[in-house]
């Protein structure tokens, strides 16, 4: 390979778009190429410095609104049902009893809102809150309640919130960093929600006391999201994704590894 | 179970991706107002090309998209302009930071070295500042941002090379000083 084309595949190498034997090929001229290296340091730095500046800025509440409100015949109850739970979270006073009766609302919204109604057994009917709950959190801007990737602010976070406390693990070295937690009401009970990324992908962790399910992950696609379930230390397990099902798989085995640990 | 309506289909598939449609609208635009108005466009449009959807990527349709509907508004204001030759360039400059704080997470405190970043990628030509956006934020595949441009795979990659080189130059000074 000569050096010109070396300098023209540089940004397909850099990004992991040639194939293994171009690949190669690339990798001998570059050991011996002072030139193709420091363009190779350059995009590494660029790729770097455009990654940690924060240019990814999330589309504004209002702007989920608006294009709801502009779209024909999509209800909007979804969004007054996360405003009436946001508004619950922030009050800050997290007292039990005028909670009760908003909770026992939101049940009975998520419930009719659920939307396949050809009588679902209870774990369907669960797998579909859980799918509609995990989009709501991706739509609504409603991924977090505590945004923090330190697992010392997300674990103490939920005290107080739950009557439990949740294992939260750190998988960043696994490639899911943790990126926040939130309440959720799923199955009739407060849960805790960890928020974990793959690449751009998030990962919604659901834990709650209860064993309803075997230690070995059950994995079920719906509507395009892919879902495990398992138990493990008498707490239930719900993990939901769009990353895919191979993603799901080295996740959790990564989580059940260092929960182990 | 029941055939999910075109509606909750469109709910289910497309509605996620807003915040990469806005991203990307944000800096095709480089106005947070702008960008608001060109995603939302490219919503309703999307909505209504829904049912000829066959694919499997929705993002990446989506963001087709929204870069199509910002080209067309790119159109209609430099026809509004009406003989006036529209500069994208000096237009969104000038207009560009008036807006930015609508949204409250736009107006995060950045420290001086993000900031030059942020410049400098506000700063790239647009045949490049798109293939860049498109790869280092919204991590798209070469094929993905091939069909979304509509160009060569081979331009893709040259685009990008170019595209960091440029940025590369322009934020030289900075790691200098490091």
């Amino acid at each position: 390979m000569d050096h010109e084309l070396v300098l023209e595949l540089l940004p397909g190498y850099f990004d992991q778009e040639l194939g293994l034997s171009e690949a190669l090929e690339f990798e001998r001229h570059l050991e011996g190429c002072e030139q193709c290296r420091h363009v190779y340091a350059q995009h590494r730095e660029v790729s770097a410095q455009l990654r940690q500046a924060v240019l990814r800025v999330n589309a504004p509440q209002a702007l989920a609104q608006r294009i709801e409100a502009a779209l024909p015949s999509l209800p909007a109850t979804r969004e007054t049902l996360g405003e009436r739970f946001r508004r619950w979270l922030g009050s800050g006073s997290l007292s039990w009893a005028p909670v009760g009766a908003t909770l026992a609302s939101v049940v009975a919204l998520s419930v009719s809102m659920s939307l396949y109604l050809a009588v679902p057994s209870p774990d369907q009917r669960l797998t579909q809150q859980l799918v509609d709950d995990h989009i709501r959190s991706l739509q609504s801007d409603h991924l977090f309640d505590v945004v923090s990737t330190d697992k010392h602010t997300v674990k103490p976070w939920f005290n107080g919130k739950l009557d439990f406390a949740p294992p939260v693990v750190d998988l960043a070295q696994q490639g899911y960093p943790l990126v926040g937690g939130r309440l959720d009401f799923v199955n009739q009970r407060p849960v805790a929600v960890m928020v974990y990324r793959y690449k751009l992908h998030p990962i919604n962790l659901y834990v709650w006391p209860g064993n309803e399910a075997g230690a070995k992950p059950q994995v079920l696609e719906q509507r395009g999201y892919h879902l495990a379930h398992w138990n493990a230390a008498g707490m239930n397990y719900w993990a939901i994704t769009d990353a895919g099902a191979g993603e799901l798989d080295a996740f959790i085995r990564d989580l059940l590894a260092q929960l182990a640990a | 179970m029941a055939d999910p309506t075109i509606e909750q289909r469109f709910k289910i598939l497309v509605l996620p991706h807003l915040n990469s449609a806005f991203n990307v609208a944000r800096w095709l635009t480089r106005n947070d107002q702008d960008a608001q108005d060109v995603a939302q466009e490219a919503y309703l449009r999307a909505f209504k090309f829904f049912p000829g959807f066959r694919g499997e990527n929705a993002r990446a349709w989506l963001l087709s998209i929204v870069r199509n509907t910002f080209y067309t508004w790119c159109q209609e204001r430099r026809e509004q302009a009406s003989g006036t030759v529209f500069d994208e360039e000096m237009h969104s400059l000038e207009t560009s930071d008036t807006h930015q704080d609508d949204n409250p997470e736009a107006t995060l405190i950045r420290s001086e070295s993000q900031e030059q970043v942020h410049r400098a990628l506000r700063g790239l030509r647009l045949e490049f500042r798109e293939v860049i956006v498109l790869r280092e934020l919204e991590e798209l595949s070469y094929k993905e941002i091939a069909a979304i441009v509509g160009i060569p795979i081979g331009t893709v990659m040259s685009r990008l090379g170019r595209g960091r080189q440029q940025l590369a130059a322009l934020l030289a000074p900075m790691n200098q000083e490091k």
